[in-house]
């Protein structure tokens, strides 16, 4: 079986006296697109910056394509964009583009840097400097030098969030189509949902712990069958779908008209409330 | 190191001298530098006039010409070296703990080039850029000075040299007070330091003037503790080394202040200081978490 393209293994990190991550495990499959959620302080960035190479871990492990994190073959099979990012302001976008091409051994050329360009609707915007573009066009440009080489693995902390829709929108298709592609995506955000549109696989952080995980149908089970009848709606909570007809059958049994049967879900908000216990940072 | 590698290196050495260039305040650099030039054309010219006018026909022992020559090329070597250790200063500031902070560092960081390799990539920017610039002042005054009074130093590559060496050793700290130091306490803390350095070279100086072994020794050893002074000394000297006779001895004495020869293995020393600056910061760099 082929390594995962992401192997975070009993991950630890202490920023002195203070835990940032206590033995997380995640996996991050080739075409997978997985969405890491957490409160403010709780490890998200760290586990990212670990598998980056940017901090190091005080135990466990990453790997990427099998490759210790911060290996150079690790560093050439990924791409990232920090939360916190700046580019120089006197370049322009080709000019990045360009620089990051050199640093990455790209060969791809005017070519490349074209179409990555056009994904991030950028092509206009190819001879504008870093310091005339707006937030959001920085963040778009991020996203673009974060492909720069094709990489199998995509760390992104926080890619939408100088966004306006249209730009979230951009980045969602195009994280889309990069699944499509076979590349596996990780992505920190706060945009619960945005995660729980695009996402294969959800993991949720807290105190440095992951407390959830699955894909976001596992996560959001079943909360409640809703039932209108002659007499009002019932609600049957903790019911699943598989429950309805039973339901159905012992209300029809009882005497009651059915005119609607609803099987509602718990959103990703409620699960992830749920598992941060109110935690914000 | 691989050929990914060197590639890599080479692109970041491009951005340095990129973002140095083309950042407003090079320009400024290069208006002052103008200017500077400008005014000690001007200051050489009244200079040597005024010297050939008072001097003439008064025989005498004093070559007042090679004197006054020595001596405002020898200021221009002191503004030189301290233009050039502004210029060091300002290409790499904030290099890495300012950059990590504002997050211009990490997009790169993150790439197969490695740390050390980066770091070195970036002092080699600044390094070259600095030192083609104290060159460049150099010879530009040098041609000043051959223009406007038809005077040249004795010796015209190896000050130069020792110039260029010694802002590359002021780029090197400055990377290495990068690595731990905020961007303000950076440029306050290098600029402390080669204010130290020159003072320890006018202790060594005084200390030969009133003959204080003591004052020369303590001198002495902070100018190799800090071999930029050293270089520069040693540059100083080399202008007016092969001066004789009563000229040459005033000149070593009085106006240029901290004039020194070089001694054995001062240059080896200097390479040596830098390349173990170089290694101390990439060590500090390698365990920093950003």
């Amino acid at each position: 079986m082929a390594a995962p393209v992401l192997a975070v293994r009993e991950l630890s990190k202490r920023y002195g006296k203070q835990e940032a991550l206590a033995g997380v495990d995640l996996q991050v499959e080739a075409g997978q697109l997985v969405g890491l959620l957490g409160p403010n302080g709780a490890g998200k960035s760290t586990l990212t910056k670990i598998a980056c190479g940017l901090v190091r871990p005080s135990g466990g492990g990453v790997e990427v394509l099998g490759q210790p994190a911060g290996s150079p073959e690790a560093r050439a099979a990924l791409g990232y964009l920090a939360e916190l990012f700046r580019f120089p302001g006197w370049c322009t976008a080709d000019e990045l583009l360009r620089l990051h091409q050199r640093l990455v051994g790209s060969a791809g050329g005017e070519a490349e840097r074209r179409e990555l360009l056009d994904l991030v609707e950028l092509g206009d915007a190819a001879g504008k400097r870093v310091e005339a573009m707006s937030k959001g066009m920085q963040q778009r440009l991020g996203v673009g030098q974060a492909l720069i080489g094709s990489p199998r693995l995509l760390l992104l902390d926080e890619p939408t969030s100088a966004l306006d829709p249209v730009g979230r929108r951009i980045v969602r298709e195009l994280l889309e189509e990069l699944r499509r592609r076979g590349v596996a995506v990780l992505l920190n955000s706060h945009l619960l949902s945005e995660v729980e549109l695009i996402c294969d696989h959800v993991a949720i952080i807290a105190g440095g712990r992951l407390v959830k995980a699955g894909t976001p149908a596992e996560l959001a089970g079943p909360a409640a069958v809703e039932v209108e009848t002659a007499s009002g709606v019932k609600t049957f909570e903790g019911a699943a779908r598989e429950d309805a007809p039973r339901i159905v059958a012992e209300l029809v049994a009882a005497g009651e008209q059915v005119y609607r049967v609803e099987v509602r879900h718990s959103s990703l908000e409620d699960v992830y409330l749920d598992a941060v216990g109110g935690q914000t940072g | 190191m691989s050929g990914g590698q060197l590639r890599s290196a080479a692109a970041v050495v491009g951005l340095s001298i990129q973002e140095g260039v083309r950042k407003r305040v090079f320009l400024a650099v290069l208006v002052l530098t103008a200017g500077f030039l400008a005014l000690f054309a001007l200051g050489a010219h009244f200079a040597f006039r005024d010297v050939d006018e008072f001097a003439s026909g008064v025989p005498g022992v004093l070559d007042a010409h090679a004197f006054t020559g020595a001596t405002i090329f020898g200021l221009a070597m002191f503004a030189t070296l301290f233009l050039g250790a502004v210029l060091a200063v300002f290409l790499t500031l904030g290099v890495v703990r300012g950059d990590a902070e504002s997050g211009l560092l990490q997009p790169i960081v993150v790439r197969p080039i490695g740390r050390t390799t980066m770091l070195v990539a970036r002092f080699a920017g600044a390094a070259l850029l600095s030192a083609a610039y104290v060159v460049f002042v150099y010879l530009a005054s040098c041609a000043i000075t051959e223009a406007t009074g038809n005077w040249s130093p004795d010796h015209l590559l190896g000050p130069a040299l020792g110039l260029a060496l010694a802002v590359a050793i002021i780029a090197a700290l400055s990377l290495l007070a990068s690595t731990v130091l905020s961007v303000t306490a950076q440029g306050i803390v290098v600029f402390m330091v080669f204010g130290a350095g020159l003072t320890a070279g006018l202790m060594a100086q005084i200390g030969n003037a009133i003959n204080s072994d003591s004052l020369h020794e303590i001198g002495r050893v902070a100018s190799w503790a800090l071999p930029f002074e050293g270089l520069y000394a040693a540059s100083l000297h080399a202008l007016i080394s092969d001066t004789s006779g009563l000229t040459g001895v005033v000149l070593q004495l009085g106006p240029f202040g901290g004039s020194e020869a070089a001694g054995p293995g001062l240059i080896a020393w200097a390479f040596a200081y830098l390349l173990g600056v170089l290694a101390l910061a990439a060590f500090v760099f390698s365990r920093r978490d950003l």
